[in-house]
Order: structure tokens, then C-alpha cells, then sequence
């Protein structure tokens, strides 16, 4: 694979390699988090030094629908030992899909000092190297965190709308059956799911995953441009929201988009299709 | 979570009995792990790659395999196989299903509901997660209803 630093990406400095990592497992201003799809991943074995940051318990506000709040995640960051200044590297199993959500939800509250690890979890488990069971744990830190900052990243239901209206590109990164509206939800569980299947008209299908060579790294700048620019039109000035279920995938093309291609203006609609397949009356295309 | 239904497969009453009376989050998680460390996968002469598309589980994303075989006494022996490295929800399920299912009445194991999968693991499962190890228990469940099928001349 192309060194990261070859592969022609606008902030190739938003990845760091397995090895880089390797090499900083004592570096006590880097901090490594392993966000994971499946929950038992973690404490199944981890990088040494890695603590957990779990989607559901930690991002997700634990009654409304929503991410944590500005006391939340100063709790979370104290826990975790992070100060301001912390590097923070994410990872985590499904070619970082859950590392990039993670690291989603810290832009929200500016800690911008993040990098995600490229490969993730898989790559480190191929190239061999160390996993533990034992769970680090460091001393609590003071974290100051700023309020949430929704305006910049994050796209809500009337926005959608209004970037409908305004047609603005959408994309949506779910499988070809979900956007075909094929697939809804697991049968006995419709409230997982949605009422409606399909897509919001006008966006474009691109699954998550053509961004990720089969090894978990991310493709290069050139490959990259050729899947969402040459096949599917979008261009560095469009202004793009980003969708999927519940936000969580297209964190992944949002940062894709953000910091590998360089558009300045992407936002995820965490809503996704669980809040527009069930919405009355906004429009639906199949 | 729907109640269960009469007859039930004993051993898989018992786990989810004491699964229930586990409230720590990381206690549950070890013990699964525990569980999907003592995952063996289908021996060679059951099934040798590649395994057949039949025997693959609908949308899970751990490409988990499932084979139910007739033991002589009637009841089934099952099988599985986790091809992602780091399916380890799927192995524990795979376990679980094995030992709890295994030998059981066909009946018990007909009444095996998708949901066990929120009472062994909790409902903090992303969808895609539940919806695999959903349908890993939803062969095992139909391998018996099509036995029951058979042996009532159906």
C-alpha cells in the first residue's frame, strides 16, 4: 500500500499508519481509542494503551435521541485521561466505520487534534501485531470542552429539507438495498427500522465501503475522486450532506469527503433514514 | 422481549437467567468472550471451503455459517463457522447456539425466538449486528421446524 503521504489526500495528516502507532504506545500526549461495532471486540484484545470509547454507552445521550452535551463529554474526556492539547487516534473493527463516528462526535466538540489509525483494527491484527486484554487506565484530567458545535458538521431533518430545496448533493452511503428501498428493517423489529424504504430524491448511492481497500485502509486521493467525482459528479465545491441509518456509516464518507478529498463544506445527517423513512410528508424516491 | 414458549431449550433458559442477573456491563462482555473462546469451527467432515451459499447466514456481516445435522436420537447437532477474524459476537452466538441447542427437543428448539439475541447480549447492538446474529439463530430454529416438517409427514 501507498505510503500515506503519496496517496494525494488534502490533510493526509487526519491518518496516521499502524506503525506510527506502534511507535507511540508510550507517548503520553497521544491518546488511542478503539471505537468498536461489536462490543466484545474491545476487551477481546486491544492496542496496549488503547481505551474504549463504545458508540451507544458513551456518544449517545442515554434517553433523547441525541449526542452527549458539552458535560458529557468533558466526563468522557476526563475519564479517558485526554487533555486539549491530547493527540487522539481512533480505530475500530468495520474499516474504521465506528473509529470515524467517534471521531465525528469529538469534531462536534472541537477536538480537533484527532487522527484516525488507516486500516484500523484489521490491519493491526494482520500485520501481527500485540493485542492485550488488560485495560489501561490513566489518571483523570481536566478537559474544558466548548458546547457542541451542530452548525458546522452536523445536518438536522429542516436543513435536509431546505438543501433539498436548494438541491444540494446528497449522499447516500447504505447498501443498494436499502437505498432501493429493498430492505427496511429486521422483520420482528420494524421500530429498528424505518416505515418507508427508499432514499431522499435526488441523493446519490455510493456504500461506504468503495471508500476502503479490502485491507481497511482508505483508497488513494486518486482512486477516491474517481468513485464519487467520475462516477457520480459530486465536486469539491458542492455542498454535501451525507447520509445512512442513523448516521453512523456516513461518518465515514464525511470524513472521506472532508479530510482525504478536501470539500470544505460536508455535514452527516446523524437523523439519517430511521428519522426521514418516518417522517409524514417529506418526499421519498425509489 | 416476547415470553417464552413451552417447551424451552433448558440450557438456553439458564444462560439467559443468569445473563439477566448481570448488570455490569463488563462482566457480560468477558463472559461472552469467554464464550466465543471456546468456538470450534465445523470440522472437515461436516463441510470444507468453500462453504455453500445455503449454509450462509443472511446478512450477517461476520460470513457465519450454519449446518444442522440428525444425531441418531432424533435431535440435531449444530455447527458453525465465523469467517471474519473478528466476528467474536458471532463465535460466542455460534457457541451459545451449539450448547444450548445441540441435543435439545426439536420443539424446544423451534421455540427459540430471534430476540434471544437481546437477552444474551444486551440492546445496545448496532443493527447490523443484531441482524446477523438474528439470523444465525433463525437457521438454527428453521433446521428444527423443517425436522419437526419431516418427521410429521408434512
Amino acid at each position: 500500500m501507498t505510503a500515506i503521504a503519496e496517496r494525494g489526500y488534502h490533510d493526509p495528516d487526519a491518518l496516521v499508519t499502524t506503525d506510527w502507532v506502534a511507535e507511540h504506545l508510550d507517548d503520553s500526549s497521544v491518546r488511542i481509542i478503539e471505537s468498536n461495532e461489536d462490543p466484545l471486540v474491545f476487551r477481546a484484545g486491544h492496542i496496549p494503551g488503547a481505551v474504549e470509547v463504545d458508540w451507544a454507552r458513551d456518544l449517545n445521550d442515554p434517553l433523547r435521541r441525541d449526542y452527549l452535551d458539552r458535560e458529557g463529554f468533558e466526563k468522557l474526556a476526563r475519564r479517558v485521561g485526554l487533555t486539549p492539547d491530547t493527540t487522539v487516534v481512533f480505530y475500530g473493527d468495520k474499516n474504521n466505520w465506528w473509529a470515524c463516528y467517534a471521531f465525528w462526535v469529538f469534531q462536534l466538540f472541537g477536538h480537533t487534534n484527532a487522527k484516525v489509525m488507516d486500516g484500523g483494527r484489521l490491519k493491526w491484527e494482520q500485520e501481527g501485531k500485540t493485542l492485550v486484554r488488560d485495560e489501561a487506565s490513566y489518571p483523570a484530567s481536566d478537559y474544558d470542552a466548548p458546547a457542541r458545535d451542530d452548525s458546522v458538521i452536523r445536518a438536522f431533518r429542516d436543513e435536509v429539507l431546505a438543501h433539498l430545496d436548494a438541491k444540494g448533493s446528497l449522499v447516500d452511503v447504505r447498501s443498494p438495498d436499502e437505498y432501493s428501498g429493498r430492505l427496511l428493517h429486521m422483520p420482528e423489529y420494524p421500530n429498528e427500522g424505518a416505515l418507508r424504504g427508499g432514499h431522499i430524491p435526488g441523493a446519490r448511492s455510493i456504500p461506504w465501503a468503495r471508500a476502503a481497500n479490502s485491507d481497511g485502509t482508505f483508497k488513494t486521493a486518486e482512486e477516491l475522486r474517481a468513485i464519487y467525482e467520475g462516477e457520480h459528479g459530486l465536486s469539491k465545491g458542492d455542498d454535501v450532506i451525507a447520509y445512512c441509518r442513523i448516521g453512523e456509516r456516513s461518518s465515514h464518507t464525511w470524513f472521506v469527503l472532508h479530510y482525504l478529498l478536501g470539500y470544505p463544506n460536508v455535514r452527516n445527517y446523524d437523523g439519517s433514514w430511521t428519522e426521514w423513512g418516518n417522517l409524514v410528508g417529506v418526499p421519498v424516491e425509489r | 422481549m416476547a415470553e417464552r414458549r413451552d417447551p424451552y431449550p433448558e440450557k438456553l433458559a439458564e444462560l439467559e437467567d443468569l445473563l439477566g442477573l448481570i448488570d455490569d456491563r463488563n462482566q457480560r462482555i468477558d463472559m461472552l468472550i469467554e464464550t466465543a473462546d471456546r468456538f470450534r469451527e465445523v470440522p472437515a467432515e461436516v463441510a470444507e471451503r468453500p462453504y455453500p451459499d445455503e449454509h450462509k447466514v443472511p446478512a450477517c456481516e461476520s460470513e457465519a455459517f450454519v449446518w444442522a445435522k440428525k444425531r441418531d436420537d432424533g435431535t440435531l447437532k449444530f455447527y458453525f463457522a465465523v469467517e471474519n477474524p473478528q466476528g467474536i459476537s458471532a463465535k460466542a452466538m455460534a457457541v451459545i447456539l451449539d450448547e444450548a441447542l445441540s441435543g435439545a427437543p426439536l420443539e424446544a428448539v423451534a421455540n427459540v425466538p430471534d430476540d434471544v439475541v437481546y437477552r444474551v447480549f444486551g440492546s445496545e447492538l448496532s443493527m447490523g449486528k443484531t441482524m446477523g446474529l438474528m439470523g444465525m439463530t433463525t437457521m438454527a430454529r428453521l433446521s428444527a421446524e423443517r425436522l419437526l416438517a419431516s418427521n410429521a409427514g408434512r
